[in-house]
Parts: C-alpha cells; structure tokens; sequence
C-alpha cells in the first residue's frame, strides 16, 4: 500500500513537530509514508471564507499530487473533512469534467486517529507519556468526519498516561477559520469558556487532533500564563519512553519550543 | 464601510460585541439554552427511530418544494371550497397592505394576535399602528416583548433575554397603558406574572372581533392550517373572533395529513423538549356556528420563491421554526438574538434572513459569518437542514458580490496573494522562509504576544506561536 502524508500547509509552516511525530509513529508501526513534495494545501481557507474561485486551483494541486496512492493521512481533522466534503463541490463547481472525475476517483484522507484505528486496526501504538492529558474533540473531527472514540480509545493504551476528562468537551473552542479574526470578540468569549473547563480539568497538557484549534485554545491558555500546553494527538501517540517529543531539535533561543511536553516535565 | 441597514441595525462582529458585554444577557441565555438543551436531548432520546423520522421529515419537506405550486393551488382550491378567502403576497409591503384593508373593511380598530414569525417578518404591528389599528400580541414572551417596546430574541422564547425581575418591572410599567393594569404590589413570582398576564389578556380575547394568525403547517389536500402552541392563547385568538386572517409563508405546506403526522412528532420534541404540545389547533375554511364566520389565508412569498431557485440555499426552506439550532448554537449562547439583526435569529437566521433578504446590508452580508461552522445546529435540526454548508455557499455569494467593486477589499487581496502563494510549493517555502525570519525577531520564549495590522485581531487577545526554525518540507528535505 502507497500511503502519503498531507501535512496540511498550516502544520508545514507553524507546528512541523506534529508531522514528524506523524512520520515517526506511522514508521514505527511499520508503514512506510511519503511525503509528496508538490503538495500545499487543501483549501479550506478559501472555500470556508467564500473564496471559492480562487480554492480551484489548490484543489486541482491537491488532486494531482495525491493521485497514485492509495491512501492519504493527514493529522488534522478539518483539512481531512474539507478534501472528502467539498472537494468535489470545488471540482464540479470549476465546469472542468476531468477534474470533476479526478476529485471523485481520489484516494481516501484519513484523518490520523481513522487511519490507525480503521486501516492499522490498532489501538495501542506502543506509546509511553507520563502526564495528565485532557481531549478537545475538534468540532471537523467529531461532527464531519465522525471519528468518535477513536482518539480516546487511542489516548487511553497511553502507557503512563493520566487522561482526565474535559466537562462540555463538545462545545466548539470559538476557532472557526477566519471566524477567529471576523468575529474575534466571540470566537474569544467562547475560548474563555473552553479554558475555564481545561482548567477545570486539572491537566497539564491539552491534546486534539488538529494544531488549527490548538493554536486558539493555546493562545488564550499561553496569554493567561496557565502553564497548560498544548499537544498535538500525533505527538502523544509517538512519544516513548525512549524518544519523548523532546527529541526534536531544541528550538534556538527566543524560537517557539517544539516540545511543549518536553518543556513540562523539564520545570 | 456603512456599518448600518435598513433596519439600523449594525452588523453582527459589532453588535455581538456589545451584546458580549451585557452579564445579564449572557447568564439568562446561558442558563436558558442549557435548559431547553437538555430537555431537547432528553425527548429525543426517547424514540429509537429519531434518525428516521429526521429523514422522513427531510424528504417531505424536499418533495413538497419540488412541487410547490401544484400543493399552493390545492391549499387555495380547498380552502376556497370550504368557505376561506385566499390572498397572494408577492412581498412584505403586499402582504401588509392585503391585511390592513381586510381589517379595514370589518370596522374595527383593534387585532388580538397569536404568535406568528410571518407577521413579524413582515413588521405588520407597526403597520397596523400606522394605520390606526392596534394590534396586541397574546403569546406571554410576545407580551413581554411588547410591553417592553423590546424586539424579540428567540424564535420560539421571544423574551429569552428577560429574567423574572426584568418582566416584573415592565409589566407594572406598561400593562397600564395597554389595558388592563398590572395588580398592586406585584412580585416576581412565576405564577404571580402568569396571573397577571391572564387577567391583562382575557379582557382582549372577550373583546377582539378580528385576530391574525400565521400557521405552522397548511395541509394541501384538505386546505387545513394547523397552530402548535403551548398556552391555549392561540386557541383563544382562532376560536372567539369573527374574522381571522393568517399570514403563511408558502413553504409551510405539507402534501397530507399522514405528512403532518411526522412533523408533530419531530417539532414539539425538537422545539420545547416535551413528547406532545399542550394545544394543536386545526381549521379548515369556516364552519357554520363555530370559530370565525369569515376566514382569510394570505399566502406569503417575500423571497421564498428566490430562495426555492437555489439548489443548496433551498433547504432552508425545510425549516420548522422549532429553534433546535439557536440553542445548540454556541455563538447564539453568547452574542444572543438581536445581533442578527432579524426576526430569524440563531444559526437558521443565519441562513434565512440573507436569503430573503438578499445581501445588500452590513447585517445581512455579516450573518454568513456569524459561525464557526461548528455543526452542532444540522446535528440536531428535525429537518437535516446542512446549515454549516448553506452557511459557506452564502459565504461565496457575498464574495461574489463584491468582486464587482473596483477597489479590491483587503481581504480579497490577501486571499489573492495566499492563492498565489499556495498555488505552488516553492513559492510557499519561500514565505516559510521570510516567515520563519521575522517570526523569530518577533517572538519572546515561543510565543509573540503583538501582531500588526489585522493580525492584531489575533494578538489583542491570544498568544500566536512565532514560526518554528525548521519547516516541516525543509526537514523532510533534509532527513530524506
């Protein structure tokens, strides 16, 4: 089976632990992955602002460059429901009949936490991480794509792992793409009330499955100087006893720490 | 930008803003959608065949809209037949004028109405106070509402954003100069404001020889308009008076009765978490020594028609008005309904109120956005309306619509350049690059506290993670 990676361009750019983690746990439970290089992005951006036209031709990118695998796996649950949602709403919308037939003979995203649990048919990744974690279902994830239990199923077999249970886990952080900027005095108001339930939770590190909703809630838990950290599923499920997150290359001073985990048990 | 509408009112980011600021707002709101929340679940969770009903409930509506004008000559046939008057709305401004003049012709001055979204979307009260006749709503929230020269804020609990002390006060107030006054010494007792309420409306249901009502279904192949409410007010309004004139958005039609039958079992549960509704009132034309002697439907299409014409809009013309959706809805929990600027508030208002009333004000090209395309309202919507997914199609009408300006907006730049640069990998590892710099000169243990220009909108509030040394492509490059 060709299995490859789509990052996402957002974790590409701003939190590159998390597809190393992807690779490192994909390759530790023996599949072998690509990484496409011509990939970019998916378009979500665009098409959930109203931009539809200018989606086209990521679309068109992304369709092409994913063409011959078999499968696809993505560590982020919106990207993954935007490629198997409106794909082919993009592709038919664009008058292009080939594209429209390309978008629908693609292979499959699979959102991380599907692809081990469905494809791998595993649950128990071999994964080693000592902390009291707590689990934001993403709003993509639980209601578009229906992964479930799947993620706690996958957090539980944590060896070492003390998770926690988040109170309203289901309400939505606020994030919301563009919302977060257009709407910022809600999308705010509703992360008040998202940290006050983490806090409430008593963990020491928040975990979901995609960085996009990590970064907001994450943003609000760093300004308030909670000392919560945010972790991205994939970092949890590849950490080991041998290799915690904190072998990713220490970031240079005054540079973001890629290792939040790390920088936890390190006070 | 003009930040107002027609309606003065500002656009959603602004006035959802200051509804933000409101405490008691926030805490009536957040204690009432839990309520009603947990009472919606718990009813659902009764039947094991909600999912089907859901659906039969999806496929009725869907159907009926496929064939809606043959179903509009049958209500209009049947009805006729059975002794009612039907009246053709092409807009608000027909349909007001229909039902002025049908008031008018009875002599009377004064309306007892029931609870009707199709009346106030058409604002008929202050129509009819303009033309000298005083219209008095008899729904309790409606009341409150009123009294209160207040807008309403809820589709099915109008005064949602009232608390006991608040309604207390308006009612001693303003019950006065309504009618009947409010009793001495009044508290703020449930029951006490229910009491209160009674005596204030029963001397307007003994005296009310006209009413106006809208429906919540119209059976086609009877002519039969069917009122779901829970305080017997509207049975009062469509049983004394002589004259009864309802106002019915066209797509209320349901083909037959064995249809109505699953939307009275997916409404009451959806809309105020109970098994049945208290009342069900059903009239088919008139009837000789029962209820009123002369019956006028007014068909109402005010965008409806519009909305039908578009393939993924349509589906919001499934709607019930159960309001599942605005209670589930987490930006509705905070910014409340008169940020939406319309009688459609929550995330179905969302969907409806730009569609019916185009997209030509700040507030209607605001509410497409007024999401965070969470999806909890089409988990729990009784006709599988795909809010979420109308909510981005709007999205794209309202961008459309400003590609014809000469001045590209901001935003249409920015989202340009982001094409651009996504369009290709190089291009996008050479911003990670530019990025990444910057970033790192920005940025204090990780983090960056103050972004410029619109960014900001991020950083007043939140922490942004300065970019990272490496790029994930740059790493793969380097270990692969």
């Amino acid at each position: 089976m060709r299995i490859a990676l789509f990052i996402t361009c957002f974790n590409d750019t701003l939190f590159p632990a998390t597809g190393r983690a992807t690779v490192r746990l994909l390759e530790r439970l023996g599949c072998e992955v690509e990484f496409p290089q011509e990939q970019t992005c998916c378009g979500q951006m665009h098409f959930n602002t109203g931009y539809q036209r200018e989606c086209e031709p990521l679309v068109r990118r992304f369709t092409e460059v994913f063409a011959d695998y078999d499968a696809v796996v993505t560590p982020s649950g919106s990207c993954a429901a935007m490629v198997r949602e409106y794909h082919g709403r993009v592709a038919e919308l664009s008058g292009d009949a080939r594209l429209s037939a390309a978008a629908q003979s693609a292979p499959k995203v699979y959102e991380l936490s599907e692809f081990l649990v469905d494809v791998l048919g595993v649950t128990d990744v071999g994964a080693y991480f000592p902390h009291r974690v707590t689990y934001h279902p993403t709003c993509h994830s639980l209601r578009m794509l229906g992964v479930g239990e799947r993620p706690l199923a996958l957090l539980r077999a944590v060896r070492g792992i003390d998770l926690v249970e988040l109170p309203a886990a289901d309400q939505c952080c606020g994030f919301g793409g563009t919302f977060a900027m257009k709407n910022a005095d809600t999308s705010v108001a509703m992360c008040a009330d998202k940290v006050a339930h983490v806090l409430q939770s008593g963990a020491e590190v928040l975990c979901a499955g995609d960085n996009s909703c990590l970064m907001h809630i994450g943003g609000v838990l760093s300004r308030l100087r909670t000392g919560v950290r945010t972790l991205h599923l994939a970092e949890i499920l590849a950490s080991t006893e041998e290799q915690p997150p904190a072998d990713a290359p220490p970031p240079p001073s005054g540079s973001r720490c890629t290792t939040p985990a790390a920088e936890v048990k390190s006070r | 930008m003009n930040d107002t509408t027609f309606l003065g009112m500002p656009a959603f980011p602004s006035a959802a803003k200051s509804a933000l600021d409101n405490a008691q707002l926030r805490r009536n709101l957040a204690h009432a959608t839990d309520t009603i929340r947990g009472k919606r679940a718990h009813a659902v969770g009764e039947l094991d065949d909600w999912e089907e009903l859901r659906e039969a409930g999806r496929a009725i509506k869907e159907r009926t809209l496929r064939h809606l004008d043959r179903y509009l000559i049958q209500v209009e046939e049947r009805v006729t037949a059975a002794g009612g008057h039907v009246h053709w709305a092409r807009d608000a401004e027909e349909a007001r004028r229909i039902v002025i003049d049908l008031v008018q012709a009875t002599g009377e001055r004064e309306v007892v109405k029931v609870k009707s979204m199709a009346t106030q979307e058409i604002g008929l009260n202050e129509a009819l106070a303009d033309a000298g006749i005083s219209a008095y709503e008899t729904d309790l929230a409606e009341l409150i509402v009123q009294l209160g020269q207040d807008h309403p804020s809820h589709i099915l609990v109008p005064a949602i954003h009232r608390n006991r002390a608040e309604i207390r006060d308006i009612f001693v107030r303003a019950m006065g100069d309504y009618g009947t006054a409010a009793p001495a010494g009044l508290s703020d007792d449930p029951h006490a404001l229910a009491e209160a309420a009674r005596r204030h409306l029963r001397e307007k249901f003994l005296r009310a020889k006209v009413a106006v009502s809208g429906a919540n279904f119209l059976v086609a192949e009877t002519g039969t308009a069917v009122v779901v409410e829970s305080e017997g007010n509207g049975r009062m309004c469509l049983t004394l008076p002589d004259t009864l004139i309802s106002v019915v958005g066209i797509e209320k039609v349901v083909p037959t009765w064995r249809d109505l039958e699953v939307f009275l079992q997916l409404l009451p549960r959806s809309s105020t978490g109970e098994r049945m509704n208290p009342y069900t009132s059903t009239w088919t034309g008139t009837a000789a020594d029962d209820g009123p002697s002369t019956f006028h439907l007014v068909l109402l299409d005010a965008g409806r028609t519009d909305t039908l014409a578009d393939p993924i809009g349509r589906q919001a013309l499934n709607c019930i008005r159960c309001s599942a959706c605005l209670n589930v809805c987490p930006v509705y929990e905070r910014a409340g309904g008169h940020a939406y600027g319309s009688v459609y508030p929550g995330p179905i208002g969302a969907i409806l109120t730009p569609q019916l009333r185009g997209t030509t004000s700040a507030v209607d090209r605001s509410l497409p956005y007024a999401s965070t395309l969470c999806g909890a309202c089409y988990e729990v919507c009784p006709v599988k309306i795909n809010i979420p997914e109308v909510l981005v199609h709007l999205r794209a009408r309202v961008v459309d619509d400003s590609r014809r300006r000469r001045i590209p907006t901001p935003e249409k730049l920015a989202m340009s350049a982001a094409r651009w640069v996504l369009s290709h990998p190089s291009r996008l590892a050479a911003v990670q690059r530019a990025g990444s710099a910057a970033g790192r000169l920005a940025g204090r243990r990780g983090r960056i506290s103050r972004l410029p220009g619109p960014l900001s909108a991020w950083t007043e509030t939140r922490d942004a993670p300065a970019p990272p040394t490496e790029t994930f492509r740059a790493w793969w490059r380097r270990n692969r």
